[in-house]
C-alpha cells in the first residue's frame, strides 16, 4: 500500500474532528489530553498484567520480584487447560451451553423487561406511578446479601432451585436496569410520542418504534453491564448439578486444583474476559447520537 | 369499530383518543375533576397498555426483591441463627448496635470516611473523563472507554495492588522509597493502622469508574449539538461555559442516576478491604458496615443481627440520597 492511501484515513479523520470542534484552546487540549493518558496509564494495568500473565512460562510465573512483562511468552497455559478440560466428566460445550443460555436469555431479559416497566413510569402520570418509581429507587439501595436467604426459600417454594431460572429471575427483577433505562427514557420528547398517538399508534407501538430507538445508547450500556454480571455468574447455592453449571464454575474449579494450576489459571482468566471484552468494545462504538439527530429535542 | 374504541372517542369528545386530550391537546375539563371521579375500572380502561407494560417486570420485582426485602426488615426484629425459628426481640438488636456495639460505630466512621472522599471523586472523574473523551470518533472512543473501565471489568483486578503494597522489599512501593532512601526498612503497609484507610480509598478510586462512567457516555449523546452553535452565538466562549450552560442541564437525569449509584456503592465496600487487609483489619481500621454486617451474616450466622445492619445500612443511604438530590436540581 502507498504511503498516501495509508495517510488517507488519518487526515479525513482529523478534517472532520478540526470541524467539529469550536470553544478550544489548545493550550487546554494539551493539558487535558495529558490527564486523559495519566489516567489511562493507571488504568492498564489489570489488563496489561492479565494478558502477560496468560503466556508466562512456569519460570517466570514465580519469579520473585514478580514482573509484569513476560520474556519468554509460551502457550504451555493453553495446552495444559486443554488438557484438563478434556478429563471432565461433562463435555466442556455443555458448561459452554450453560453459560451462553443463561447470558443471552438473562441479558435479553433485563433489557426487554426493564425497559418495558421504565417507559410508562419515565413518561406518564397514572395512579401508582409515584410509588412504583419510588420502590424502585429505594430497593436499590437495600444490600443484597442479606435478601439471600429470604431469596433461597421464595427459590424453594417455587420449585426453581436447580434450574436457569434461579439464576437469571432474581437479576431481572433487580431495579438496576430499569433505573437506568428510566433516566433515559425521559429525555424522549413529548411531542413524538402524542404525534404518534394521534396517528392511532399504541403504547406498545411507541415503545418499540419510538422510544427503543431512541434510547438506544442506554439499552447497549444496559446491555454490557448485564452480559458482564451473568458471564461471570458461576451459579452459586442455586444452580447444583453438575449439567447446569456454567463455565465460569467449572473454571473455577479448575482454578482451585492448588497451585500447579497457577499457569493454567491465568490462561482461564484471560478466556473467560476476551468474551464480555469484544462485547463491551462492539457496543460500546455503538453507542451514538439519537435524539441529538431525531432534531426533535427543544 | 369495537365497543371500547368506540367509548374512548366518545369520552374524549372528538376524533382524539383520551391520552391526547390528557397530555394537553384537547382539555375539557381540569386535570383535578377527573381524577377524583374516576373510578377503578376507568383507571384500568385509561391505563391499560401502561399497567400490561410494567406487568411483568412488576410480578418478578414483588416475587424476588420486594417480598425478600421486606422479609429480611421484619428479620431485623428477630433472633435468628437460621437453625431455629426466628424469635421476636423488638428493638434489641437496634439498640444493641447504636448503643453497645463500639466495633459497629467505628465500622460506620470509616464507611461515612470513605465514602465523603471516595463518593464525591469519583462522580467527577466519571463525569469528567467521559465528557472528554466523548469528542472522539467512536471506535477510538470505544477503545478508550475499556481502557478506563478495564479495573472494573477485570474482576478482582484489585488484588494487583497486594504486589505494589507488599510488605517486603520487593514490593513496587516499599523499593520506591527504599531507593529514593525516604524509608530505611520496609513498612508493613496493610499492617499499619494509619496506612489502611488511605490505601483503601487509592484502590476504591482506582476501581471507581464504572457503571456512573458509562452511563455518563450514553448520556452525553442525547445532548443536542444544535445547543452548542446557538450557545457560541449567545457569547459562550470556552468548554467550560459550554460545560455548565448546556452539557449540564442536558444530562441532569444521568446525573441523578450517576448520584445513586456513587451513593450506593460507596457506602457498599468490603470485598476490597477484607481482601486487601485482611479480616478482621488491625484494630479494625478498615472495618465497614458491611465487613461488619459479613461479620454477623456469614460468620456468626446472627442473621436477625445482620439484617438490623442491612436496615440502617439502607435508611443511611436514603437519607444521603435526599440530600444529593436536592443539591443536584441546583446544577445549571
Amino acid at each position: 500500500m502507498s504511503m498516501g492511501k495509508l495517510l488517507a484515513a488519518p487526515r479525513k479523520w482529523w478534517r472532520k474532528f478540526k470541524f467539529k470542534r469550536k470553544n478550544r484552546s489548545l493550550a487546554m487540549d494539551i493539558l487535558l489530553t495529558l490527564l486523559l493518558g495519566g489516567i489511562g496509564f493507571v488504568s492498564i494495568w489489570p489488563l496489561l498484567y492479565i494478558v502477560n500473565a496468560a503466556f508466562k512460562p512456569i519460570s517466570e510465573i514465580f519469579l520473585f520480584p514478580p514482573r509484569l512483562w513476560v520474556q519468554n511468552p509460551t502457550l504451555n497455559n493453553f495446552f495444559d487447560l486443554s488438557v484438563v478440560i478434556a478429563d471432565l466428566n461433562v463435555i466442556f460445550s455443555r458448561y459452554l451451553f450453560n453459560t451462553v443460555f443463561i447470558t443471552v436469555v438473562g441479558t435479553g431479559a433485563t433489557v426487554l423487561i426493564g425497559s418495558m416497566a421504565a417507559f410508562p413510569l419515565a413518561k406518564y402520570k397514572f395512579p401508582g406511578s409515584k410509588v412504583m418509581s419510588n420502590i424502585i429507587v429505594y430497593s436499590l439501595m437495600f444490600n443484597g446479601s442479606v435478601t439471600a436467604i429470604p431469596n433461597y426459600i421464595i427459590m424453594t417454594r417455587l420449585n426453581m432451585v436447580n434450574t436457569y431460572w434461579a439464576v437469571i429471575l432474581p437479576v431481572v427483577a433487580g431495579t438496576f436496569g430499569l433505573y437506568l433505562m428510566q433516566n433515559f427514557i425521559v429525555q424522549v420528547p413529548d411531542e413524538l410520542i402524542e404525534a404518534a398517538k394521534v396517528d392511532g399508534m399504541s403504547e406498545y407501538g411507541i415503545f418499540f418504534k419510538i422510544i427503543m430507538p431512541l434510547a438506544k445508547p442506554a439499552w447497549i450500556t444496559l446491555i454490557v453491564l448485564s452480559f458482564q454480571s451473568f458471564w461471570s455468574n458461576t451459579g452459586g447455592t442455586f444452580l447444583y448439578s453438575e449439567r447446569l453449571k456454567p463455565v465460569s464454575y467449572m473454571l473455577s474449579q479448575v482454578v482451585s486444583g492448588g497451585i500447579s494450576r497457577t499457569g493454567v489459571a491465568s490462561a482461564v482468566t484471560l478466556i473467560m474476559m476476551l468474551v464480555p471484552i469484544t462485547v463491551f468494545v462492539v457496543s460500546q462504538s455503538n453507542v451514538v447520537e439519537t435524539m441529538a439527530t431525531s432534531g426533535l429535542k427543544e | 369499530m369495537d365497543e371500547k374504541k368506540k367509548d374512548r372517542i366518545n369520552r374524549a369528545g372528538g376524533g382524539l383518543p383520551a391520552d391526547a386530550r390528557r397530555a394537553g391537546r384537547v382539555r375539557r375539563q381540569p386535570e383535578e375533576t377527573i381524577t377524583k371521579s374516576r373510578t377503578l375500572k376507568e383507571i384500568w380502561r385509561l391505563h391499560k397498555q401502561k399497567y400490561l407494560l410494567i406487568l411483568p417486570f412488576f410480578i418478578l420485582f414483588v416475587v424476588f426483591t420486594l417480598i425478600p426485602v421486606l422479609i429480611s426488615i421484619g428479620l431485623s426484629f428477630t433472633s435468628f441463627n437460621l437453625f431455629e425459628t426466628p424469635k421476636f426481640v423488638g428493638f434489641d438488636n437496634y439498640i444493641n448496635l447504636i448503643a453497645f456495639d463500639s466495633v459497629f460505630l467505628t465500622a460506620v466512621k470509616n464507611t461515612l470516611l470513605f465514602a465523603i472522599i471516595t463518593g464525591p471523586v469519583s462522580y467527577v472523574l466519571c463525569f469528567v473523563l467521559a465528557w472528554l473523551i466523548n469528542e472522539l470518533p467512536p471506535k477510538v472512543r470505544a477503545v478508550m472507554t475499556l481502557v478506563f473501565y478495564a479495573p472494573s471489568i477485570s474482576g478482582g483486578a484489585y488484588l494487583i495492588w497486594k504486589l505494589i503494597f507488599s510488605s517486603d522489599t520487593y514490593g513496587y512501593a516499599n523499593a520506591l522509597l527504599l531507593q529514593l532512601g525516604l524509608i530505611q526498612e520496609p513498612i508493613l503497609w496493610f499492617q499499619t493502622e494509619e496506612y489502611i484507610m488511605p490505601i483503601l480509598i487509592v484502590v476504591q478510586l482506582w476501581m471507581s469508574i464504572g457503571v456512573s462512567f458509562l452511563a455518563f457516555i450514553a448520556g452525553l449523546q442525547n445532548v443536542d449539538r444544535s445547543l452548542y452553535e446557538a450557545c457560541q452565538m449567545d457569547g459562550v466562549k470556552n468548554r467550560w461555559q459550554e460545560l455548565w450552560y448546556i452539557t449540564l442541564p442536558q444530562m441532569k437525569p444521568q446525573l441523578m442516576f450517576g448520584a445513586v449509584m456513587q451513593i450506593t456503592t460507596s457506602l457498599s465496600v468490603s470485598s476490597i478491604s477484607i481482601d486487601l487487609v485482611g479480616f478482621p483489619s488491625v484494630n479494625y481500621a478498615g472495618h465497614t458496615i458491611l465487613t461488619h454486617l459479613y461479620d454477623y451474616g456469614t460468620l456468626r450466622l446472627e442473621m436477625g443481627y445482620a439484617c438490623a445492619i442491612a436496615t440502617i445500612l439502607f435508611f443511611m443511604m436514603l437519607f444521603i440520597n435526599i440530600i444529593i438530590q436536592k443539591l443536584l436540581r441546583k446544577v445549571g
